[in-house]
């Protein structure tokens, strides 16, 4: 036993074990599958992801940190752990048919989209730079080849090569700036960076570094203006892996984000040197006035940019960069309540994006590529179920209630409010109203113009079942949030936002 | 505060359309008439449980009544908190009223995808009443929104024209509006948690708050916009002549007897006794826009081609008018004005189903093409003459005691505004008298109306209520006017609390 090393470690992370032992198997399984049972792989890593879903039960309620302070277990953790697991199935559930119609081996995808699983689970379980940064890479590298996965589209390659170059280059900027971080403080633990760096605030190496990380992690979310691969990747990508990168790959960086800066750098919130002229000086300067910046850019740009498109995956891809714009608001309010809804949000969101990408993925067929605007035309009375979901998701990603989205977007913005951010919650509001002129645009095109082109969609049982999940954990949060609330309540404290919250004035 | 009714009656009033829309969905689409049977008992249905709110309604107790309280999301202390006063009682039989009239009305107007718009009908009623009973602000939010998404469709599909265009335009306005006092009701909700520590939706403690008047100025804003598109007012109505002319005939009758009324029930539920200070210093802007929607909108009224618009521009007129009753800020005005409200409802929705029935005979609405119509549909001529009366404030008809009570109020605070007021209610005899003789007297001139049918049985059934109710309340309104006593009281004691106390001088100098 090399020193450091307890064998309790083992115990508390036995659901990174389990999935990486599974993904492993999962590549065995693939040797001896036949090429025309390639479904089977699919049970397989739905087996999988439910075994480490059961694995995270018995850890559920601790909190510590583990592996010499690389990892922590906590309800953080586990909150964003429940998201990656979830959405990894619904993934896998609804890749099952498109990979049929698109002629692709299994094998190789479903093990990446574990792989990639696993790294999230690391992004939200570490509280060490390296950590971070391996988890980020080994989720990166999958969606990387992924992205690529449809070898005869030229869209397909396109979207591989400019999200593994832009990528490689905005972890470059990350990684100098956790260097930085390392080089002030002698140390890549958070906890400790944190302990190092309070009273260092107005150094210009640190301003630095706070600066490159928030472009390296504005990156990973598609924050404007590090967002320009967002759409191209989206619209190349398989339509479930753009599913699984909108939702999993945002929720990881989103709480990447915060251990980085809620955790390890909570003094540099509001006083990001006033000696230096990068940014306006006021009591409110910081890492919290840079986000401010970057959500009002991200969701104007998101959701204007949005507005004219007309291609479905490129206007939910504009969608989702608007919805990280939201998202930011709740690191700007920078409180335990702006936590928490970010927390709501993400839970939601998961659901209400992954079930929009679930109809996209419901109407691609063998004559049909089905992402453009107009194929969605008279689907209402084609497909009542299918369309009915569809526009139960446009309503919660646009916030009107009784839908779930309603619930998360009422409290980022109440964060805002309480924090005292009024005008970034008028302009999140008005955001959101320009927001539902495309997502209704969607539901005309469904219910009021009835012209059907190519073969009729068809339903499979794993696909109808993953879009019911998402209709009804939409609308049950949307009626209902007490349990997410409470959930999400109880993992955001364990982020030590308390010590966010002291620097408030 | 009590529930008489010993059982969740308000439950049963708000869920009932939404399990009749539920077991509509189980219908197959092709049965259109068991979809329409069902549609109608559901909603006549969802009347009949709505009576004994007039029955058991205890007029002197001041407190919320038939009230319902449960927790429903604990850890941010919203409640599924239900209560009526006298107000919103009237509120409920009028939406209840009026969905079970929208859903006969349509019987045979609507011949295309009857399952949906049925179950949008009755999903819009849950909205409405919805809106009206809570008294948790989050809740009244919820189901405030939830009506914007059937309209949109009842507007969009089944409308005409520039359907699509005036159905996005009335989902945008209206929601713009909404989001913006969704804010105004958080910064209430983190003022009051500052204040008592308790995190709280609960509308009857808000209406005991003295928030500080920076916040109450925000505030009132905020629910301003919210309001104000939705009454219209004046500059945000452009929305409501759309609306009202693409909508099918049972969407303007709805839109137009209730929707409308969420704006001006709001300001008289929230605005007023929540903001009193704000509202104060709010008059001369509210007084200026109102006494503008009066003129302009009856002005509009006078120079429609079209006879739908020319009703959808007498209600901009018409909201203008319960709109600066209110603002009076006495008893007399805010009675008025409410009571307004539900002649508007009975007066305006009737003259939007004579638009539908003469619509689906003839598919025009141009005035043009009419005239001389009495010759031939003697019971529909009669039906409208009534209507038009009552919109145009004739004694002894519904419309006269409404704005008698406001004319009365207004005159009391300021005798300029009364002035303007009165020239809404020549003007808006004007225009109503002008189009009764353009379409119903003379000689028939255009072939296409000499063989036209009169009203039917079910048609003259959609208007039976109607006629009862604007006869009833323009000779005998002291029930309606008992109910909403309290209501009015609740309002003037946060506005202008030394009101009573003034009356009661001047009574006593008077007698000495």
């Amino acid at each position: 036993m090399p020193p450091g090393i307890n064998l309790s470690d083992f115990y508390y992370l036995l659901p990174e074990i389990v999935l990486t032992t599974g993904a492993l198997l999962l590549l065995l399984a693939d040797l001896m599958t036949p090429r025309d049972k390639q479904s089977i792989l699919a049970w397989v890593a739905l087996g999988v992801l439910g075994a480490t879903a059961v694995a995270l039960i018995p850890v559920a309620d601790a909190n510590i940190q583990v592996s010499r302070g690389l990892v922590a277990v906590d309800r953080f953790a586990l909150f964003f752990k429940v998201i990656f697991l979830g959405s990894a199935a619904l993934t896998v559930l609804m890749s099952v048919k498109y990979l049929d119609v698109e002629g692709t081996r299994a094998g190789e995808y479903y093990f990446l989209i574990l792989c990639a699983t696993l790294g999230m689970m690391f992004m939200a379980g570490g509280t060490d730079l390296i950590t971070l940064f391996i988890g980020l890479e080994t989720m990166a590298i999958s969606f990387y080849i992924l992205a690529g996965f449809l070898k005869p589209s030229r869209r397909s390659n396109e979207a591989a090569v400019k999200y593994f170059l832009l990528g490689a280059f905005s972890l470059g900027i990350l990684l100098y700036g956790m260097s930085l971080m390392y080089g002030l403080s002698g140390t890549t633990n958070l906890r400790d960076i944190a302990t190092a760096l309070a009273g260092q605030e107005s150094d210009p190496r640190l301003v630095l570094a706070v600066i490159l990380v928030v472009a390296g992690m504005g990156f990973k979310i598609a924050a404007v203006p590090f967002h320009m691969w967002a759409p191209d990747v989206y619209e190349g990508a398989p339509t479930p892996i753009t599913a699984f990168l909108s939702v999993g790959s945002k929720a990881a960086s989103f709480a990447m984000l915060l251990r980085i800066f809620v955790e390890g750098l909570p003094t540099m919130r509001v006083s990001l040197s006033e000696s230096t002229s990068l940014t306006p000086s006021g009591p409110e300067v910081g890492w919290g006035m840079l986000f401010y910046v970057l959500a009002v850019v991200t969701m104007t740009v998101g959701n204007f940019a949005a507005l004219t498109q007309s291609n479905l995956k490129r206007m939910l891809a504009y969608s989702s960069i608007a919805h990280a714009g939201y998202l930011l608001i709740g690191v700007v309010a920078g409180t335990a309540r702006g936590v928490t809804a970010m927390l709501v949000y993400l839970f939601v969101y998961a659901f209400m994006q992954l079930g929009a990408f679930a109809v996209l993925v419901l109407m691609r067929r063998h004559d049909v590529v089905g992402d453009e605007l107009k194929d969605l035309n008279g689907l209402f009375f084609r497909q009542p179920f299918a369309a009915l979901a569809m526009l139960l998701f446009m309503l919660s990603l646009g916030g009107i209630p009784p839908t779930a989205g309603f619930m998360g977007k009422f409290w980022l913005f109440g964060a805002a409010i309480e924090s005292g951010y009024v005008w970034l919650a008028v302009i999140g509001v008005l955001n959101s109203a320009v927001s539902l002129y495309y997502y209704i645009r969607i539901v005309v095109y469904m219910m009021l113009k009835n012209e059907p082109a190519g073969s009729e969609p068809r339903q499979s049982p794993a696909m109808a079942f993953a879009l019911g999940v998402a209709v009804v954990a939409t609308l049950v949060l949307g009626v209902y949030p007490q349990p997410l609330f409470e959930f999400a309540q109880s993992s955001a404290a364990t982020l030590g936002v308390s010590a966010v919250a002291q620097t408030l004035p | 505060m009590t529930n008489v009714a010993g059982f969740p009656l308000l439950s049963l009033i708000l869920f009932l359309p939404l399990v009749g829309a539920a077991v509509l969905m189980f219908v197959p689409k092709n049965n259109t008439n068991a979809i329409r049977w069902i549609a109608n008992l559901c909603a006549l249905a969802g009347f009949l449980v709505s009576v004994p709110l007039w029955f058991w309604y205890n007029s002197q107790d001041a407190s919320y009544q038939f009230v319902e309280r449960l927790p429903w999301i604990p850890s941010v202390g919203a409640q599924y908190f239900l209560g009526v006063d006298g107000f919103s009682a009237l509120m409920v039989l009028l939406a209840t009223l009026f969905g079970s009239i929208a859903i006969l009305s349509s019987w045979t107007a609507i011949t295309e995808r009857v399952k949906e718009y049925y179950i949008f009908l009755l999903i819009l009623q849950t909205g409405m009443v919805g809106a009206f009973v809570s008294l948790d602000f989050l809740l009244f939010f919820l189901f405030w929104e939830v009506m914007l998404v059937p309209m949109y469709f009842l507007i969009g599909i089944w409308g005409s024209d520039r359907r699509l265009y005036s159905a996005i335009k009335f989902f945008l306005y209206t929601l713009v509006g909404s989001v913006i006092m969704l804010l105004g009701i958080l910064a209430l909700y983190f003022y009051n948690h500052s204040v008592t520590g308790v995190y709280t939706f609960d509308i009857t403690q808000f209406q005991n708050l003295n928030v500080p008047f920076d916040l109450q100025w925000w505030v009132f804003l905020a629910f301003f916009f919210g309001f104000a598109v939705k009454v219209p007012m004046f500059p945000f109505h452009t929305w409501l002549p759309d609306a009202h002319t693409d909508a099918p005939t049972a969407g303007s009758v709805i839109l137009a007897a209730v929707l409308l009324k969420m704006g001006t029930y709001g300001f008289i539920r929230f605005s007023l006794p929540i903001l009193p200070d704000a509202t104060r210093h709010f008059v001369p802007m509210m007084v200026t826009l109102s006494i503008i929607g009066i003129v302009y909108g009856a002005l509009c009224a006078m120079a429609q081609q079209d006879w739908k618009r020319l009703v959808a521009y007498s209600s901009v007129s018409h909201m203008a008018m319960v709109m600066l009753g209110m603002f009076a800020l006495n008893p007399v005005g805010i009675m008025g004005s409410i009571v307004q409200q539900l002649n508007h409802g009975i007066s305006t929705g009737a003259l939007f189903l004579l638009v539908g029935n003469m619509y689906e005979r003839r598919h025009t609405r141009q005035i043009s093409e009419y005239g001389g119509l009495s010759n031939v549909m003697p019971i529909y001529a009669t039906v409208f003459l009534i209507m038009t009366m009552s919109s145009i404030g004739l004694p002894a008809l519904n419309g006269f005691i409404g704005e008698l009570l406001i004319l009365q109020g207004v005159f009391v605070a300021n005798k300029i505004w009364a002035a303007f007021a009165a020239s809404g209610v020549v003007l808006g005899a004007a225009y109503m008298l002008w189009l009764y003789q353009r379409t119903m007297f003379g000689k028939i001139e255009n072939p296409k109306n000499e063989h036209l049918q009169d009203l039917n049985f079910r048609e003259f059934a959609t208007y039976a209520p109607l006629l009862i109710l604007a006869v009833w309340i323009g000779l005998y309104p002291k029930p309606f006017i008992d109910r909403l006593q309290t209501s009015v009281d609740r309002v003037v004691i946060r506005i202008n609390p030394e009101y009573r106390a003034q009356a009661a001088a001047a009574v006593q100098g008077g007698q000495r």
